[in-house]
Parts: C-alpha cells; structure tokens; sequence
C-alpha cells in the first residue's frame, strides 16, 4: 500500500441534534484510501455509512457538527471555504446516491445536465461539452446516446438513469468517487450491470472508490479492502479477502450468517441476529454490539473495545472476544 | 395434493393512458394445502398485481381463482368479504400498512371487529395470544403507537394483524425487502413458525431468490407478465431450464470473495410491458433466441420431476 492515502479520515465524529438528545451518528472514525484502490463500507440502516460519506464530501446537514480531520491529498476537507470545495467536487471527489430519481433534475434533459457538470467544472464550449457527454454516456453502456441527451430522466428506466448518475459522476474524471449504496434501488440483473460499469470504469481511470452499501454480497467480489461498520463505529476492518476468510468481529459473523444462502436447503432457520441496534441517541458505555453478542461478557457492556490490529495482520477488530 | 388455491390463464390488464398494459398474461398455477409457493421476478413482472388479483383487491380482466373449491372472480362483494377472512396479505412496507394513530392493540384487533366479534374479553384474549406468538409483549406494546416502532416490530404487527383471524391463505408481498439483514433472518424465522403453527399456506412474492429459496417448497418464476419457470425449490436452483431463471440466479452477488461475479451475465433490461417482444416476451435479452422464439410463444412444459418450463430451447441439465 500507498504511504500517503490519497484520503485519509482521522478521528471523525458526526451529531446531530433531535428531540430526543444528542444523536451520535458517526463516532471517532479512523480510515484511509490509497489512490485506485476500492474501500467496502458495510452496515446496517442507521450505522453512520451515509453520514461518514456526506462527512467526507461535506455535505452533511447544517445541523451536523463534525469533528475531525477530513484529509484529501493533503488538504482537510472540512477546514476549506465554500468555493474551494466547489472547485473540487467533480474533478476531484464525485458521488453516485441510491436512488437515480432524485439526484437527476426531473425537468432537465440528461443532455443539459451533463453538458452543464462539463461547461462548469472543465469550462468546456457547449459543443464540446455536447460530443464528450454522447461519449460519457457510450461509456457507461447507454444505447443510442445522442437521442438520449434530448430525453428526460423520467423517460429512462431506473438502470439507464443510475449510468446517467455515473455518467454524470465521472465527467470530470474525478479521483475518488464514493458510490452510495448505487444498487439498493435496482433489479438484481440489473444491479450486475451497474457493479460491472462501476469496477470496470474505477480500474480504467484508476480512481479510488468507496462502495457504501447493507449487503456483504456486492462488496465480497468487488473491493480491496472492507470496513464494517455497527452504530457509528467501524468494528472490523481489513482486506477483503482475509475478512471473509477469516472474521473477527461477532457482528461481522452474524452479518454473513444472517443472509439467506444460495446452497442451503429449503426450510433451514436463519441464524438470526436477535434485538435491534441501540439506540443512538443513548449510546452505551461498552460495546455497542454486547446486548446482542453471544460471546459478551461484564467487560464487553462496561468499556468499549478500541479498533486495533493487536497481530500487526492489517487486519483490524473492535472486540474483547475476537474470533479465533 | 389437492389445491388449496388454483389460478388458471388469469390475466389482469391495466388501462395507461388509453393503452392496454398486460401485468398478468395468462398465468395458470396451484399452490397445495400447506405448501409455500415463492413468486420471483424483477419490478414490472406482474407479480405484485397476480397477488392482488388473487385477493380480487385487483379485479381481474379474464381467468379464473379458485380457493378451496369456490371460484372468486364471479363472487359477489359480500360472499368475499367473508372469504377475505380466509385469505390474508401481508405488506413490503410495514410501517405505512399501519394506521399511525391508532394503537397497537386495536390495530391488531380491527379484523376481529370487522369479523364481528363483539365480546371484548375475548377479542383482548386473542389480541395477546397472537401478539405472544409473533414475539411481542403484550402488556409492553398494546398500548403504544405504530411509530414507537422497528420496522421489525412493525411487521410483527402485520404478521400479528394477518393471523388473528387464523387464516388459511396468506399472500407475502415482498415482506422482507425493507428491513435489514439482521432483522430479516428474524421475520422469515417467524414466517416459518407461525405456517407451522397455525397450519397456514403462503404465496411468499419476493425479488430476492436466496430469500424465496429460504422458505419456499416450489418456486415461479415470472417475466413481463408471464410464467417462465416453476417447479421445485431444490431442482429450479439446481438446474433452472428457462435462460431467465439461469439469468437471476448467475446475477446475485454471493458474500464470498473466492467467487468471482460472473462477467456480464445480463444483456439490457426488461422492455417496457406496454410492447412486450412477440413470441417468447424474454428473447430480446436471450442468449438463445432464435426465429422461433419471436413467431411462437412458447407453453409451458413439464422438463420433469414437476419442473416446468415456457421455452423453446430449455437449458438441459
């Protein structure tokens, strides 16, 4: 691996006010993602992947007080004006979201929207901006793409409109793109298309990617490395490989073991994970994860374990009783 | 095994802006007593609208549902509503399937009072024993409002609210897709359990096969309106016959890094259900589509050991 990450997150922290309390959604996150690399982050609803995302492209609600360090190639994202972050998003960092519906302008066409992220960030003339957006949309895979520039998101399938998102995205090549649960949204035949367009379009431009998403499934082929994350904490991390050969973290196993398999006959009980996520605006003194841990003891519910790689593996877990 | 539920050549159309959309083109099949039948396809295969259908909350445009002997197309508003006490759905989105102002405890009791229970001992009785058996504390949540809530806890409730009135039909439109991975494993868990326990017959409807496959004891596969495979869980997993079945089973990503994802498994996306392809409605994206797939449709037929398929060129095992 690369000395100096091309991202580096150190010691990040997200609350965000509500009725109820204080709500802790990312707590004390530490990650780092060399250039051209793809980092897995898996969890839960509510296990603080959004945020950490929206942390890290500082699109965080005005609410939200971050604390931490948000370093991209030697800058601190979060301690950089407005319009100095402006300049980066697009060339630098860009994002695909779950849901292709929402992020497109409705009452755009596909082409004044690309043709706009080109004119604004590469400061291209519209019929430059016009021929590479038929290009872009030829690379992500959209049949005929000159007519479909004239059409509108709405008159596209879901699957056409998340290879507009990328499209989109990708325009200004940018160095690091986080793609946030991009699939969720999609059919499964469709959702292979997009994950291929996605790993083929990262390696070609050597860009470094965060793949956001709830199944272990889409990151186990398709990442470097994998970061588990359970209640605002990530509480395993390691290459992909060695995670899922061998896991650490009882959360981690119970994930894997909670999802129906392929070759399991009909019929057999799920190995299901009981009681719910704690509740975040009351966040526990211990591990997060003992009230549901079989393995739990007085230790596990009284002091929190840290992150760590106690046999210098690369492979790091936040647990008292780790997997043997 | 005698059917509990038959459906045959039934068709539900839908008028979109004067066009006629074909959700369900002609689907004929039987699920037996106590069986579970899974029903998979992608969004737009029609197989939401065939549940409904089946519940006549979809009238349908032509065919026939038959349930335990009684045809109900032709039955009058009455005769359902009293069968409905004899069929039950349950919803993918648990929380807005709920009445936010109404309490636990009522809701789950609403269908006793439609059914025309009046002593209220013994509706509160059956409220309790029901929510005990789905895994809710009575005394904790009768009181309480939809809000106060999991999504998990949530579709308990449904779960609860459904088996009250001891059903024999239960329709599950997509009853896990919302919930988390952990969560899930507890519902299709309590889904198992409770078929046991109160004897039940499930149409499980789901986009995810892994999940089907967990409950299921034969699988349909639909698309664009149509059968394209069903037979047994075991045997359609292990050598599906219709390229599409094949298709959905290459294209689920399997949580284990030594299985590489298969290289462009799926060719395009399901053309619009407004202008299905002739012939065989799959051949637009079938790696074996030929001049015969596009004039014929094709029937479907018994590849063996309760397995059928509608293709012209089924894959062999």
């Amino acid at each position: 691996m690369n000395d100096t990450p091309l991202l580096s997150i150190e010691g990040v922290s997200v609350s965000l006010p509500t009725p109820r309390g204080t709500l802790r959604a990312v707590d004390g996150v530490d990650l780092a993602l060399p250039a051209g690399r793809t980092l897995g982050v898996v969890g839960e609803s509510g296990c603080g992947k959004t945020m950490l995302s929206r942390a890290i492209l500082q699109l965080l609600p005005k609410r939200a007080a971050l604390r931490g360090r948000v370093m991209f190639d030697g800058r601190d994202l979060a301690a950089l004006p407005r319009e100095e972050l402006r300049r980066l998003r697009g060339p630098e960092l860009a994002v695909v979201f779950q849901d292709p519906m929402t992020s497109l302008n409705p009452v755009l066409t596909i082409g004044t929207q690309i043709v706009e992220t080109l004119q604004a960030h590469l400061g291209l003339d519209t019929a430059k901006a016009t021929q590479r957006a038929t290009e872009l949309l030829a690379e992500v895979g959209i049949p005929a793409p000159a007519q479909r520039l004239r059409q509108y998101p709405h008159q596209l399938s879901g699957g056409m409109r998340q290879r507009v998102a990328i499209a989109i995205a990708l325009s200004c090549e940018p160095r690091l793109l986080i793609a946030d649960e991009p699939t969720t949204a999609l059919d499964v035949t469709v959702q292979a298309q997009i994950l291929d367009l996605l790993a083929r379009e990262q390696q070609r431009r050597h860009m470094a990617m965060i793949l956001i998403t709830h199944d272990l499934g889409v990151v186990a082929g398709r990442t470097d490395e994998v970061a588990v994350m359970y209640a605002g904490r990530v509480v395993e991390r390691a290459p992909t490989p060695r995670l899922f050969k061998h896991m650490r973290m009882p959360y981690t196993e119970a994930l894997l073991a909670a999802i129906p398999k392929l070759d399991s006959a009909p019929h057999t009980p799920l190995p299901a994970i009981g009681g719910r996520p704690p509740d975040p605006t009351r966040p526990l003194p211990g591990c997060s994860f003992a009230p549901r841990c079989k393995y739990a003891d007085a230790v596990c519910e009284h002091t929190k374990p840290a992150l760590d790689d106690p046999e210098g593996a690369g492979a790091l877990f936040a647990c008292w009783h780790p997997l043997t | 095994m005698n059917p509990l539920l038959s459906i045959d050549d039934l068709t539900v159309e839908y008028d979109v802006g004067g066009k006629t959309l074909s959700a369900v083109a002609g689907v004929s099949l039987t699920v037996g007593k106590g069986e579970t039948l899974g029903l998979v396809g992608e969004s737009g295969c029609g197989k939401s609208t065939l549940g409904r259908a089946v519940l006549q909350l979809r009238k349908p445009t032509g065919g026939t549902v038959t349930f335990d002997g009684t045809e109900l197309t032709t039955l009058g508003s009455e005769a359902m509503r009293l069968m409905r006490r004899r069929l039950q759905l349950i919803f993918q989105d648990p929380i807005a399937s709920l009445n936010p102002r109404r309490c636990i405890g009522d809701i789950i009791a609403e269908p006793l009072v439609i059914a025309g229970v009046a002593d209220k001992a013994e509706r509160d009785r059956r409220v309790r024993e029901v929510m005990v058996a789905v895994g809710l504390d009575p005394d904790n949540a009768l009181g309480r409002l939809p809000h106060e809530f999991s999504g998990g806890q949530c579709q308990r409730i449904c779960i609860a609210r459904a088996l009250i009135l001891e059903p024999e039909l239960v329709i599950c439109d997509e009853p896990v897709s919302a919930l988390d991975v952990s969560i899930r494993a507890q519902i299709l868990n309590l889904l198992e359990e409770m078929k046991r326990r109160y004897g039940l017959t499930l149409l499980f409807i789901a986009h995810d096969l892994a999940v089907v496959k967990a409950v299921s004891d034969r699988i349909a596969v639909m698309y664009l309106g149509k059968l394209a495979e069903i037979g047994p869980t075991e045997r359609l997993f292990a050598q599906p016959a219709h390229p599409y079945t094949a298709l959905l089973l290459e294209a689920i990503p399997v949580p284990d890094p030594t299985v590489r994802p298969a290289a462009n498994v799926a060719v395009g996306e399901p053309p619009s259900p407004l202008a299905p392809p002739s012939g065989c409605r799959f051949r637009t994206r079938c790696p074996r589509a030929d001049a015969k797939c596009a004039a014929e449709v094709p029937q479907l037929r018994e590849i063996g050991g309760g397995q059928f398929a509608a293709c012209h060129h089924p894959l062999s095992a």
